[in-house]
């Protein structure tokens, strides 16, 4: 197993090393030790490799991954997974703001907590969160589910579009056009996966309660032309 | 940007090594401030005696005999340390007033930095490392200290508008931020007698806090006033003789993270300021809420 110690080589010759890896490569288990709160580790990730960080990242970290399977066993910075196109990130600790930022595809799982902006502008990733996350989440969030086991700050969903949210705990507000809906048997279903994919154990998809978009900033109202 | 960095401690043993801890986090955090670094130290201080930091462009020329020709102006026997471009002057608290206007007139170009029981303050344009090694803030002991690294947003780069702040007894500020009604607070703020010395949005903010604050409010309560009446981003670090204090504005988009073990409460703007302290790994970290102020007094 490759062992990338960021206390001797360059975030660069780590980064390297990860897109270096062709298609059908024996070396698919690495770790990065000593990472002190380094930027943009293990950006850009695109083979079907797992990526053990030991320790604590800043910014950035898995951004634009795709396939990868990436665990951070601390917490991370700024816009963790930030437009993950596929694989897995999981954070052990917390999670900075704008986690899973513009997101088109796979799983981001933090175990902690996640700050402001979780979600922002999502377009078909799907997060959990085990604990709580911060004001603004999923603000113009597309497609693709948010999932929050614990409570979430103001504005929660604001201006979303078909993004699905589901909160266990207490909603502080909702953003503008942000609704509570009906929890659907598809819905049931859809969360009930998720949770098990995050390795969620003695949590019932019914005990969330749906969020999503009312539709009424789809178009264009005359009526608001005043405002303008 | 900017960086921020900041070290409160409780554990006494830490205190001859508050310097070089201070420093090591500030270098980290150049790349988020190139231009200029500072840092507020607040140290041991005799009672009764006062020290008045001050910087000079010129500072052969300013410092050449001040010692003599304060003591000329003031009496007794002041104490002058030069270092670089700054010097600290100690003379008795009740001299403070009569020897920053006696500074004054002998040295008219000089800059008072600030002025305290137990506060220095060091700043200058320049990488972080530089401004560490010109003033030998590795070697300096204390109970806590506020570091601040610049990228310049809202005023020139100059000595000056580096931070920290301070703008009353023993009190300092640093920001990362800007700030949007500045004009309109600094104007408030001269009615009422506050005096500025640039154009920085951040002395305004460091003016506005110690204009509650000497008019009666305790750290807390001044910075839970800045919620209201400042706008703007800002994550502010506030030192004051016996306290430390942090707060972010609603939004909270400038970054924060802060650390506390039983030795000491530290803040960084990024996890990597806050890597190499002691105990790091069992430390309870966790990221500021926005608009909620938090302080710390020994």
């Amino acid at each position: 197993m490759p062992t990338v110690d960021l206390s001797k080589s360059s975030l660069r010759e780590l980064n390297q090393a990860l897109h270096d890896i062709k298609p059908g490569s024996n070396e698919t288990s690495w770790e990065v030790v000593n990472p002190k709160g380094s930027h943009s580790v293990a950006v850009g990730v695109d083979q079907p490799v797992s990526v053990d960080v030991r320790g604590s990242v800043g910014y950035y970290c898995a951004g634009m991954n795709n396939g990868g399977t990436i665990t951070v066993h601390g917490s991370a910075g700024p816009g963790v997974a930030e437009n993950m196109m596929s694989g897995t990130v999981v954070v052990k600790g917390d999670a900075s703001q704008y986690a899973g930022a513009t997101g088109r595809g796979g799983l981001l799982v933090i175990e902690g907590n996640a700050s402001s902006r979780c979600g922002i502008s999502m377009k078909g990733i799907n997060i959990v969160v085990h604990g709580n996350i911060g004001h603004m989440s999923a603000f113009m969030a597309q497609s693709g589910s948010l999932v929050v086991l614990g409570d979430a700050g103001d504005a929660l969903g604001d201006s979303i579009y078909e993004a699905k949210l589901f909160v266990r705990g207490k909603v502080k507000s909702l953003g503008a056009d942000c609704v509570k809906k009906k929890m659907h048997p598809k819905h049931i279903e859809r969360l009930q996966k998720l949770l098990d994919a995050a390795g969620v154990k003695d949590v019932k998809p019914e005990e969330f309660t749906r969020y999503g978009s009312a539709r009424t900033l789809y178009n264009f109202n005359i009526d608001n032309a005043d405002a303008y | 940007m900017c960086g921020i960095v900041g070290l409160f401690l409780k554990d006494k043993s830490l205190e001859p090594k508050l310097g070089e801890m201070l420093s090591e986090m500030l270098i980290t955090m150049t790349d988020r401030g190139p231009d200029s670094a500072g840092i507020a130290i607040y140290g041991s201080g005799e009672t009764k005696k006062s020290k008045i930091t001050i910087q000079s462009a010129d500072p052969e020329q300013d410092f050449a005999g001040l010692t003599k020709d304060l003591a000329g102006k003031i009496g007794g026997a002041p104490e002058v340390v030069v270092k670089s471009t700054h010097a600290v002057i100690e003379v008795p608290t009740d001299k403070v007033a009569e020897a920053r206007e006696a500074i004054l007139e002998l040295r008219p170009s000089v800059r008072i930095m600030g002025v305290g029981e137990v506060i220095e303050i060091f700043k200058e344009v320049g990488l972080p490392a530089e401004v560490v090694k010109r003033f030998d803030l590795t070697k300096m002991s204390g109970t806590h200290g506020i570091g601040h690294t610049r990228m310049a947003t809202e005023s020139a780069v100059t000595t000056m508008g580096a931070h920290p702040f301070s703008t009353g007894p023993d009190e300092c500020l640093v920001h990362n931020g800007s700030l949007s009604n500045h004009n309109n607070v600094r104007r408030e703020l001269k009615h009422d007698g506050m005096t500025f010395e640039t154009e920085n949005d951040t002395e305004v903010a460091a003016a506005y806090i110690s204009n509650k604050m000497a008019h009666g409010d305790n750290l807390g309560q001044a910075l839970e006033k800045t919620l209201t009446d400042l706008d703007g981003f800002f994550t502010f670090v506030v030192g004051t003789k016996n306290g430390f204090g942090v707060v972010r504005d609603p939004i909270a988009c400038k970054p924060a993270v802060m650390a506390e073990t039983d030795q000491y409460v530290a803040f960084g703007s990024e996890y990597r300021a806050l890597a190499n302290l002691p105990g790091i790994e069992n430390a309870r970290v966790w990221e500021p809420e926005p608009a909620k102020v938090y302080f710390w007094e020994h």
